[in-house]
């Protein structure tokens, strides 16, 4: 071993620079303990027996060829185990013994090639000087120069002019880009569209998926529909937006544990009452009810809704009412919208109340 | 010890190179000649690297993103991103007749017809999930043993970024396979967005090129996902390892260990056979779990629709903290302010989550700035030896340990039959209260740590060993450390409190009062490390 230090404050990383940085609060004491030096080396069992040495690479070896077999394993069941279709039992075989057989070939030199070098490869530890990261100061001075250089042969700053229209067309060159942007999206107000959803005067309230428009007599007292404007399974395009604004919840409540509203008296019909399924929160659909509180809860996270108080928020993170979508019933006994929402449905942004 | 000891005599083979020898010659010179590589060979073959356990947590990092790559290379193949419509006709009966996304369709037939694709996606998303946690637990390593401090400030940055890409990495191939989960993820994502003040409503419709969730989202992600993001992640890890050559890795106080050489295994040939040995090892545990772990069962979920959830909702836990960010917000909090809306609801949580991980990039300059140490360090400290920053980050997972289990408060409400709301409640005042209790527990536990090192170092450890005195009194001997044993438990950094003192100017700044009071808060409780002056009168 070279020489030692002592690794405490004001080290030979620092001596090698000009002036030694401040220690700032550091405290550096002057009768500091110092570093004995490297202790006396200990040999490996394999340093000092031929036997263990020996053995260490046949397992060395063993553990390579198993690496072997792993690989051949992994394409045999590739061939011998095929996925049979409808058959999800083939998908588990064929993925279990072929991610085992990978593995083998995996670990196999892994754990050799490890092996290896704790048992067999010379064990000493070895010591490298280090060096301040700083650069040299004659590296540091000539990197000066050449920066004094090239502004005086370019007259960087002595062209004033010249410099600034550059650092001004560097600024203007990517705002075509920003511009390029605007088509990521069709050419619409996209805050409109927040605004409006499917349902319209006279849009029966239909069945999640099915379609099939609902009767106001089929909804029981204490039950809950998943509900959808009808016509919205037959879309063509834009399906899945129409119904991520216009998915709704039906449910009837007894008429006395109903607390409806001011103004919004004719909403509802014999306590069959509609609010929008998607979260005022973030989005989520507002998926479970739970039929002796009169509580809709979110999944996602956990926003609760009270479905006797207009849908009004009493726990979780979510800070505004369902929207309540007006319904009543049309001729045949369907239930039907009176209207659209009257507020935007789902999260808030920004132009929610302009 | 010394680092010529390991070089081979040369002398005897000389004489008549085998055959296998001189062709490997020819080549090293052939391509020496045309490369100048002997130049690289000589500078970083026997390059040393110090070893630790946890040294190999960026390794495992730096490993399973290679996984990640050959597996996703793999999924490539057989992956179509697109959102066009389809009636799913393929092996997995139960979902058979169901319309679609191609992007769902191919994940299935991923999973269900190609032989090893289901594996192959296993192991991309085990080895996701590995490389978020493993670059998680790194950075814990080298906060906890001061490894940011000059110089590798920078390289501190470079890693904070890569864990940034790593979990939008996760998250952009999260939602490839466009199931339900990920959609409703992909929902909550566009919730927040539209939370976003001025511009929220504007940068979704962007994004997603339509209303939510459009047609146009899973092959914006995915080429966000294999292309754009990986690129940005290979040259940051690039970088990270151009530092750490021109660093040099950070080692253990140990005898003859100094903050000036740097002790270890060098490149050729032992670091090599274990650094190469150990990615086969990650990369076969990523497969062996892969086999018998099924993670992401999509055909489970079916494919996306706005209106179906099913309870339990959970994103991978690397995104649980936001998640569960989100479900710690009481409720109604919402403004409008000349008619525009401000959702404090999920702007709180949005905004604190910047402000915590700025706080994590940006901790290794404050320090830096409290301590006013300008030296190099390269000796890794034991957390007891800095109480105050081993507190902050206790203090700091605990924050993010509560954030993430109120992710799975539903959970942990059903299965240890509670009510949501007391859970709720309960992580509330832990997200507040635990914080400031791990950094008062911490900072104790430190202290009592380092007065016990300090006790060993000058009274020796008992030996177990009763002795009765003449006199009938019985005591313990205590056995005197030897000098290699005591290195390591007095051999530390120790900085005092900044006194405040006026400046060229007879003036005592603002600046310089907030520097010394953080001092102060680092700094005021101490332990100093034992000296030779104590260890001489203890001897007598």
């Amino acid at each position: 071993m070279a020489e030692v230090h002592d690794g405490a404050a004001g080290s030979e990383v620092e001596k090698h620079e000009t002036a030694a940085p401040a220690p700032a609060t550091a405290v550096v004491r002057a009768d500091r303990i110092p570093n004995p030096g490297f202790p006396p080396e200990r040999l490996r069992v394999t340093d000092l027996d031929p036997k263990k040495e020996k053995q260490a690479e046949r397992t060395v070896s063993g553990l390579f060829l198993l690496s072997i077999v792993g690989s051949i394993i992994a394409v045999v069941a590739y061939i011998v185990l095929p996925i049979e279709e409808g058959n999800p039992g083939s998908v588990r075989l064929n993925n279990l013994f072929l991610g085992v057989g990978i593995t083998l070939g995996l670990l196999g030199i892994g754990i050799g090639a490890v092996h290896w070098s704790k048992a067999l490869m010379h064990g000493h530890e070895l010591v490298e000087q280090r060096h301040p990261t700083r650069g040299s100061d004659e590296s540091r001075t000539r990197a000066v120069e050449i920066f004094r250089e090239s502004n005086k042969e370019s007259g960087f700053t002595r062209r004033s002019l010249v410099r600034n229209t550059l650092i001004g067309a560097l600024v203007a060159t990517p705002i075509p880009a920003v511009a390029l942007f605007r088509d990521l999206a069709p050419e619409e107000d996209p805050i409109a569209l927040l605004k409006q959803t499917m349902w319209e005067e006279g849009t029966r309230l239909a069945l999640d998926p099915s379609g099939v428009p609902i009767r106001a007599s089929d909804v029981t007292i204490g039950s809950v529909f998943h509900v959808i404007p009808e016509g919205l399974a037959e879309l063509e395009s834009h399906r899945l937006e129409e119904k991520a604004k216009a998915a709704v919840l039906l449910m009837r409540l007894p008429p006395d544990e109903l607390n409806i509203r001011e103004g919004r008296e004719t909403w509802s019909y014999d306590g069959i009452v509609a609010y929008s399924k998607i979260c005022t929160h973030v989005g989520c659909p507002v998926a479970l009810y739970e039929q002796q509180t009169h509580h809709l809860l979110c999944p996602c996270h956990q926003s609760q809704f009270d479905v006797a108080n207009h849908c009004e928020v009493i726990f979780g993170p979510a800070a505004r009412p369902l929207p309540q979508l007006p319904i009543t019933v049309d001729d045949e006994g369907y239930l039907v919208a009176r209207r659209d929402f009257e507020e935007p449905v789902g999260p808030s942004f920004w132009e929610r109340e302009l | 010890m010394s680092t010529t000891a390991a070089a081979p005599a040369t002398g005897s083979t000389e004489a008549v190179p085998s055959r296998g020898m001189r062709f490997t010659g020819w080549a090293a010179n052939y391509v020496d000649e045309r490369t100048s590589a002997s130049t690289a060979v000589k500078a970083l073959g026997r390059k040393i690297f110090p070893d630790h356990w946890s040294f190999m947590l960026g390794e495992v990092a730096l490993y399973s993103f290679i996984v990640i790559l050959l597996s996703g290379t793999f999924l490539t193949f057989f992956f179509d991103p697109s959102m066009t419509e389809v009636e799913y006709e393929g092996s997995y009966l139960p979902l058979n007749g169901i319309p679609m996304s191609v992007a769902y369709a191919t994940s299935l037939d991923i999973s269900f017809e190609i032989r090893g694709g289901l594996l192959m996606r296993q192991v991309h998303h085990w080895a996701a999930l590995l490389f978020v946690a493993s670059i998680g637990l790194h950075m814990l390593r080298v906060f906890f043993t001061g490894a940011f401090r000059k110089p590798r400030e920078l390289n501190w940055i470079v890693g904070f970024l890569l864990f940034v890409m790593a979990m939008a990495l996760g998250f952009t191939g999260y939602s490839l396979p466009d199931d339900l989960l990920s959609g409703n993820g992909l929902r909550i994502i566009d919730g927040m967005i539209k939370a976003v003040p001025v511009a929220g409503g504007w940068i979704s419709y962007l994004l997603f090129g339509n209303e939510f969730p459009g047609t146009d989202i899973i092959p914006r992600l995915y080429v966000l996902h294999i292309m754009l993001l990986p690129a940005i992640t290979i040259a940051l890890i690039g970088i990270h390892m151009v530092l750490l050559v021109v660093n040099k890795h950070t080692q253990f106080a140990a005898p003859g260990r100094t903050n000036d050489n740097v002790v270890g295994a060098p490149v050729m040939p032992v670091f090599a056979a274990k650094a190469g040995g150990f990615f086969f090892i990650v990369f076969g545990v990523i497969v062996l779990i892969a086999s018998f772990f099924t993670i992401n069962p999509i055909w489970n979920y079916g494919p996306y629709d706005p209106s179906p959830v099913s309870a339990g909702t959970q994103p991978d836990w690397y995104i649980g903290f936001a998640d569960g960010a989100l479900r710690l917000i009481p409720s109604n909090l919402e403004s409008v302010i000349f008619g525009y809306t401000w959702s404090w609801g999920v702007l709180i949580p949005l905004v604190g989550l910047v402000l915590f991980l700025a706080v994590v990039a940006l901790y290794p300059f404050l320090e830096a700035w409290v301590s006013g140490d300008k030296r190099e360090h390269h000796i890794a400290e034991r957390p007891r030896n800095a109480p105050a920053r081993t507190a902050i980050g206790a203090a700091g997972v605990v924050f993010y340990a509560v954030l993430w289990a109120a992710a799975s408060s539903d959970l942990i409400a059903t299965h240890f039959r509670l009510s949501i709301e007391g859970v709720i409640l309960a992580l509330q005042t832990l997200a507040i209260a635990g914080p400031i209790i791990a950094y008062l527990v911490t900072k104790r536990v430190c202290l009592a740590l380092q007065r016990k090192d300090r006790e060993i170092a000058l009274h020796g450890f008992e030996s177990g060993r009763i002795v009765r005195l003449p006199g009938g009194e019985y005591i313990e001997v205590h056995e005197q450390l030897d000098d290699y044993e005591r290195w390591k438990l007095v051999s530390y950094e120790e900085y005092q409190p900044l006194m405040v003192r006026p400046d060229d100017r007879g003036r005592i700044t603002v600046r310089q009062r907030v520097r010394a009071g953080l001092s102060r808060w680092f700094f005021e409780d101490r332990i100093a490390p034992v000296t030779v002056r104590e260890l001489e009168q203890q001897k007598h």
